[in-house]
């Protein structure tokens, strides 16, 4: 397999910490991500999907645990410089395009913030043949550059954020949500410009979605998310057609799919945490049951899992 | 079978700085007694603005029903006033919203809030509706109703609010129930929940349905019958199946290809429909959708299409229809849907002219 570009180690992310409403947003969760590759994140809302993105990037400062970013520790101790450099490698595209662009600034701003903050070129001129470099790239025109954001629909937003995480010049980007407020026409056209930029880039994404058939469409791999806890890894194909966790299998069935025909047909799988049973000895772990995929599970569902997929 | 809601023709307009919107430019559509219908389309087709003149929620002004009729049970509600409205709204037709969060009165208690459609529509006394609240809470799957019912609703998830809507939305047991994305804001698991949870109420009670929703795999789980709608007009209207596997329209094309489908292993772009739906202040000569469409015939620039007839129940309006039109194939992804329906028509008809 390609090399390692994030290595996430047993990340932790609690809130209000000691005091009685203390939650375990992120629960020990250790993955890696590879270089150019597309990892999927996906799970119902509040089980720490986005708390998991916003936390590789640093927005929140982890509990416990590590990223490593090329080896070195994103978190922890770093001075002003090392931290710019950091973030230069680092960008995120929000879930909201309405919200996550400064109605105040000109696109032309908003996409050459960045190429300000880290000195990139070094005239004005060069700055707007940037901005007009990037614009394209996301197929959008020159005449943009001066208007504000109010003046853009939804999906023309969401393709000024991907510029501006664009402008540095990133190895990795985290996607929140990125085609979530989008409209289903719209969707097509914001993956698609993904993944043509990933192809002509090589760039890293961690996707984070709840729409399952899209995150089966953009990743390479996909990580499922139960109550702050990494369930099942494994790479997309294999996690569709032969989900092992039981909670994978029941968001699964719980698709609805363009097709009539298969939706009259449907028997809907429910999760109950209860179906376990573990007692109280028993380690609970990320364990390899195929080459590539992983189950969070104890020792004796193991061993039943691997009997299971060696028939 | 029963026609309950027949809706002809239906013209709405809102009046904004920039020019009249024309929101809804001539809808026509009926639905049977205990029939689920779907209007699908992207934000800004009309889908919205349909439904809610139905029940006439649309704020006038800015906006205007400029023509057409509403017949609820054969009664045209269009000239109603808002007094005689309030007759209908809650007893004869209800709604649902997209965003359980805030369609509920944070103020109040959820039994209050359904006690009142029953004291309201169906002169109970307090008691009696607070027992009827709670039986509705406990049909709609609310566990512990009698407690429940005495909670606001920031005590209650996501998914029990929308269930307590339809609680509310239910509690007269209207004839037509219409859910504006209902399930968009929940997770797909509570979805696949309620959506359950509406098919359930829908047989037991005989409810006509009509639902809102961008997300063509709920379409294809609820509707028996959809109407695809772009910029303020019907496109396409079928039975599910005719809709899913013999689209006619190639706006219907577009949507059904620019979903990934769970099954469909290969890498390659996503059909996308290039652009963004038109301006309705000005709406574009001829077919709205020409300007996004590959399969744009020189026509299309010109005039409007008629609406042809496909089958018993399946409408398209569009002219790739035309005994003259060239024959085309539509995109691949659509290519592996079609299916020979056995109802369809040896030639499409016309049965109505484009303006």
């Amino acid at each position: 397999m390609a090399e390692k570009l994030l290595e996430i180690k047993n990340l932790k992310q609690h809130f209000n910490v000691g005091r009685p409403n203390m939650v375990k947003a992120v629960d020990g969760i250790t993955f890696d991500i590879y270089k150019g590759e597309t990892l999927g994140l996906v799970g119902e809302s509040g089980c720490g999907k986005s708390t998991t993105g916003r936390t590789i990037i640093r927005l929140y400062d982890a509990t416990d645990g590590q990223v490593l970013f090329e080896g070195e520790d994103v978190h922890g101790k770093k001075s002003a410089k090392e931290l710019k450099k950091f973030n230069r490698k680092m960008q995120m595209i929000f879930q909201d395009p309405y919200a996550s662009l400064n109605p105040r600034m000109t696109v032309a701003d908003i996409i050459a913030e960045g190429i300000d903050i880290h000195g990139l070129v070094k005239s004005r001129k060069e700055r707007m043949e940037r901005v007009y470099e990037l614009l394209d790239t996301v197929g959008l025109n020159k005449e943009h550059a001066n208007r504000y954001p109010h003046e853009f629909s939804g999906g023309q937003r969401q393709r000024i954020g991907i510029a501006r995480a664009l402008a540095v010049d990133p190895d990795f980007i985290i996607a929140d949500e990125p085609i979530s407020a989008l409209d289903v026409s719209i969707q097509a056209q914001v993956v698609n410009l993904m993944k043509k930029l990933q192809r002509e880039k090589g760039l890293t994404y961690l996707f984070i979605a709840h729409d399952l058939s899209m995150v089966k469409y953009i990743s390479d791999r996909i990580g499922v998310m139960y109550f702050g806890k990494l369930v099942e890894l494994a790479p997309a194909e294999d996690l569709y057609n032969n989900p092992m966790h039981p909670y994978t299998q029941s968001l699964l069935s719980a698709i609805p799919l363009p097709d009539p025909e298969t939706e009259r047909s449907r028997r809907r799988k429910s999760y109950d945490p209860a179906v376990h049973n573990y007692a109280d000895n028993e380690k609970l772990e990320m364990r390899e049951v195929t080459p590539g995929h992983f189950v969070y599970c104890s020792e004796k569902e193991y061993n039943e899992l691997k009997a299971k997929s060696g028939k | 079978m029963e026609k309950l809601l027949e809706v002809k023709n239906l013209e709405v307009s809102f009046q904004t700085y920039g020019g009249t919107v024309k929101a809804v430019r001539g809808v026509s559509f009926d639905l049977h007694k205990g029939e689920t219908l779907a209007i699908v389309g992207e934000s800004g087709s009309g889908k919205s603005v349909t439904s809610q003149s139905i029940m006439k929620l649309i704020p006038m002004p800015p906006g205007r029903i400029t023509g057409g009729q509403i017949l609820l049970s054969g009664d045209d509600i269009v000239p109603k006033t808002e007094k005689q409205m309030e007759k209908i709204r809650g007893k004869e037709i209800s709604m649902i919203f997209q965003d359980p969060m805030t369609s509920l009165n944070p103020t109040m208690r959820v039994g209050t809030q359904i006690m009142e459609v029953l004291i309201k529509h169906q002169n109970m006394s307090k008691t009696d509706a607070k027992n009827r609240a709670i039986e509705l809470l406990r049909l709609v799957g609310i566990p512990m109703p009698e407690k429940r019912v005495d909670q606001y609703p920031h005590e209650f998830s996501g998914g029990m609010r929308q269930r307590a809507m339809i609680a509310i939305a239910l509690a007269a047991n209207p004839k037509l129930l219409i859910a504006d994305e209902p399930t968009t804001a929940l997770d797909v698991t509570i979805q696949a929940q309620i959506l359950e949870l509406m098919k359930d109420l829908q047989n037991k009670m005989d409810t006509s349905i009509i639902f809102i929703t961008h997300d063509l795999g709920v379409v294809a789980n609820v509707a028996d019958r959809v109407a695809v709608m772009y910029a303020g007009q019907i496109v396409e209207m079928g039975t599910v199946d005719e809709i899913f596997y013999d689209p006619r329209h190639p706006y219907t094309w577009g949507l059904l290809a620019s979903m990934p489908s769970l099954e469909n292993d290969d890498k390659a772009d996503l059909a996308a429909i290039p652009g963004t739906p038109p301006d309705l202040t000005n709406p574009p000569k001829g077919d709205a959708f020409a300007a996004r469409n590959k399969y744009a015939l020189a026509i299309d620039f010109e005039e409007e299409p008629p609406m042809f007839q496909i089958s018993e129940t399946h409408f398209a309006k569009t002219w790739l229809l035309h005994p003259d039109a060239p024959k085309v194939e539509p995109p691949e992804a659509v290519k592996k849907r079609i299916r020979q329906l056995s109802s369809t028509f040896e030639k499409p008809v016309i049965v109505k002219e484009g303006k």
